[in-house]
């Protein structure tokens, strides 16, 4: 009889939703009544909206138990360990029977997210037990040589996850092609765009098998240099990922002569970025490693010949090298069985937004993004209305409800206007205002445009200021074709991916969403009712009760009355936080 | 010279330009902020000029320049935040605390930066606190938190 294990999620997202009290409530049990199971860590599963999680594995099956506090902990314990009797109705997953969750999980096909949530990520190994560091082996073993490790990666099919989505078989392959004494593979680890968390639990759930991604293309470009450039605001990856580079080195996979391969000497050590959207861009990362301002350089000479330090560099994100590994392992064939033509694969994409399920999905690509949002995600959450999604992040697009049916591959998202990106999805519903949309994705890349190129530093200011106008009610209707007209010129005239793709959400937004620009400038109204300048908030006096809950939520103490009398809302001090008309039990908040 | 940044030049080699970065975040981990003392002593080191290096360390948002309160705030502004109302959030903190994003309160409790994403979106909206992140904000959970942190 194997010894009943207790497994709770540490991911961040876990330990922000309370994971980290709920284990030490376990493990204070544990030690004050001997209790006999093996208590556990790991990290992200990806149903992030039902964290905190515990599972409980036990002779008769798994069990996966969400939304945990330490009360409903104290009683897992008590029931199914001491008694053997399940708690049925926090059961969110199981082997043994049907939950409502399983939709969440059954279309899933999961490799690069194959061991989050099932292994230590502190423990290598656990990764080891799982086909953990066997690519590599394989490899070294059966002495499989550089060009046809190339070869399986071309005809894998993979395309670059960080957004790009070039083929990383053929990036391989130039870097493998330009000779000199030293080269260097760099993880990127910047996942900037917000939305985006696939990187940072992949990073805390298995550093390992990027780790191993790594190492397997620096044997096959002939890299003896490796750098992670991970985002700062992600502590928890770097910690975990120096653990891990720690172990591996114990172990013998990185260092001289690797797993008996005479002359492959290769080591990783983490760059910490410093805050900069930018630094994304593969050019503007190499000239913050270097110490410089992360600024872009005009390709060509591109990385693959002239990179870090002017030796030959390559660049793949965190999701392409965690494939790696599996591909190796299970055959270019094995990888190109999923996706469409031209884009093979899986992708994890991060459901976030107004979606009743959200955390990280890896499906197929090909998938409609109907299915992903409803089938998956369950659908918008409060049975609001599905109005579009935003992909790719600040250099993605809207894509609007009627065109939901769209398939997630690199080229049909393109044709929408949106991009893939890093693969975040976020859902929004009928009370998002899309011109809010996109002069919030302008102000974020205004703030982030590195400032080199003109379009881009001084077209997205102006840019923002014209949508800053709209959303107060001052635009004009010759102000849309005065956004086209700059979105152009931006996209045309800047260097680096960041100004070339800065315009789309408004481009996208403009296309399929006109209406929501004419209303705010035509008739000076929000129809999602969003833009505070173009709302106002009132008390009803026919419906007031002067229960005073109003008053006493206010944050800006902008409302007055006596209690059970009618009360009213100072407009001079009023801050449009909307918290009167959500606290407000007798509907007596209007919104104009 | 402070001790402490005599200190943490020692662990990195002279005239090395690439370890300027790293070097600014090891002063500012342990100093709080990037001082004009920090900057004439990190320069000698690397010979590296003085504008070069503050030209460096303005262009990232993660180096400040003036100290920092008991307690940093980073309240996020990423999409998912953002149409979960993450900056009423904002506005009501800035109410709460009296100062803006890049400020620092006078008593030195706290201080407040916006960031683009912490990647909790699944949890939206949040906000970190030193290095603890608090999930699913609302307005009303503000005050309590905030009295955890003196």
């Amino acid at each position: 009889m194997e010894q009943t294990k207790v497994i709770v999620g540490l991911g961040s997202c876990g330990i922000a939703a309370g994971a980290k009290k709920v284990y030490n409530k376990i493990k204070a049990l544990k030690e004050t009544k001997d209790l006999g199971f093996e208590l556990k860590k790991t990290s992200c599963i990806g149903m992030c909206y039902r964290e905190p999680l515990v599972e409980v594995v036990d002779d008769s099956g798994s069990y996966l138990y969400g939304d945990i506090d330490e009360e409903k902990a104290i009683e897992i314990i008590e029931k199914h360990i001491n008694q053997h009797d399940p708690v049925r109705e926090y059961i969110i997953h199981s082997d043994m029977f049907e939950t409502e969750d399983d939709e969440y999980l059954k279309d899933q096909v999961k490799i690069v997210l194959r061991n989050c949530g099932y292994i230590d990520p502190e423990n290598i190994e656990e990764y080891e037990a799982r086909n953990g560091y066997r690519a590599i082996k394989k490899i070294a073993g059966q002495r499989i040589s550089r060009m046809d490790i190339i070869q399986i990666i071309l005809s894998s099919g993979i395309r670059g996850r960080g957004g790009g989505g070039f083929p990383t078989g053929l990036k391989w392959k130039f870097a493998y092609d330009s000779k000199a004494d030293d080269k260097y593979i760099i993880c990127n680890a910047d996942e900037g765009d917000p939305g985006a968390f696939m990187d940072r639990s992949v990073l805390e759930g298995d550093p390992h098998s990027v780790l191993e991604g790594m190492i397997i293309g620096a044997y096959a470009i002939e890299a003896n240099g490796g750098v992670i450039y991970c985002r700062a605001e992600y502590p928890l990856a770097i910690k975990r990922l120096t653990i891990a580079i720690e172990q591996a080195r114990a172990k013998g996979y990185l260092g001289k002569n690797i797993l008996g391969i005479d002359g492959f000497n290769f080591d990783i050590y983490i760059k910490e970025g410093a805050g900069a959207f930018v630094c994304g861009e593969e050019t503007a990362l190499i000239a913050s490693v270097e110490g410089e301002r992360g600024m872009p350089r005009k390709r060509p000479p591109f990385p693959a010949s002239s990179g870090l330090w002017k030796k030959p560099t390559n660049i793949n994100n965190v999701e392409t090298f965690a494939n790696i590994p599996w591909i190796i392992m299970n055959g270019a064939e094995a990888y190109a069985k999923y996706g469409t033509e031209k884009s093979k694969g899986t992708k994890v994409f991060a459901l976030a937004g107004k979606i009743k399920r959200s955390g990280l999905v890896e499906v197929p690509m090909g998938i409609s993004i109907r299915d992903v949002i409803f089938k998956l995600g369950g659908g918008i959450r409060g049975n609001k209305k599905f109005k579009a999604v935003q992909m790719g992040g600040p250099s993605g697009g809207c894509i609007p409800e009627y065109l939901a049916d769209t398939i997630v591959d690199y080229d049909s998202v393109n044709a929408t206007g949106a991009i893939m990106g890093s693969g975040g999805m976020v859902v929004m519903d009928e009370d998002t205002c899309m011109v809010d949309i996109a002069k919030f994705f302008l102000d974020f890349t205004q703030k982030e445009s590195c400032g080199k190129c003109t379009f881009c530093r001084i077209g997205t200011k102006r840019m923002l200021e014209i949508l800053t106008r709209i959303t107060e009610g001052k635009g004009e209707m010759s102000d849309i074709e005065k956004l086209e007209e700059l979105a152009y010129e931006i996209k045309d005239n800047s260097l680096c991916g960041l100004g070339q793709t800065a315009p789309n959400p408004v481009l996208t937004t403009i296309k399929y969403f006109r209406d929501e620009y004419e209303a705010h400038i035509r008739d000076k109204k929000c129809p999602a009712k969003v833009c505070k300048s173009l709302l106002t908030y009132e008390v009803d006096p026919e419906k007031c009760t002067g229960c005073t809950v109003c008053a006493r939520n206010c944050p800006a103490d902008a409302i007055d009355g006596e209690k059970k009398e009618v009360h009213f809302i100072r407009q001079e001090d009023c801050i449009k936080c909307g918290m009167c008309y959500t606290k407000c039990k007798f509907d007596a908040i209007k919104l104009s | 010279m402070k001790d402490t940044i005599i200190k943490i030049l020692g662990q990195f080699p002279q005239n090395n330009r690439g370890s300027l970065i790293p070097l600014l975040q090891k002063v500012q981990n342990l100093e709080g902020y990037i001082s004009s003392d920090a900057i004439h002593a990190i320069s000698t080191h690397l010979r590296v000029s003085r504008s070069t290096i503050y030209g460096v360390s303005s262009f990232y948002s993660q180096f400040r320049f003036n100290p920092p309160g008991r307690n940093s705030i980073k309240i996020c502004l990423g999409t998912a935040c953002h149409v979960q109302g993450g900056d009423f959030l904002l506005n009501a903190l800035s109410l709460e605390i009296g100062i803006k994003p890049g400020e620092t309160t006078e008593d030195k409790r706290f201080d407040l930066e916006r960031v683009a994403c912490l990647g909790c979106c699944a949890l939206a909206p949040v906000m970190m606190i030193n290095n603890n992140i608090h999930s699913r904000m609302s307005v009303i959970k503000l005050r309590e938190i905030l009295n955890r942190y003196a």
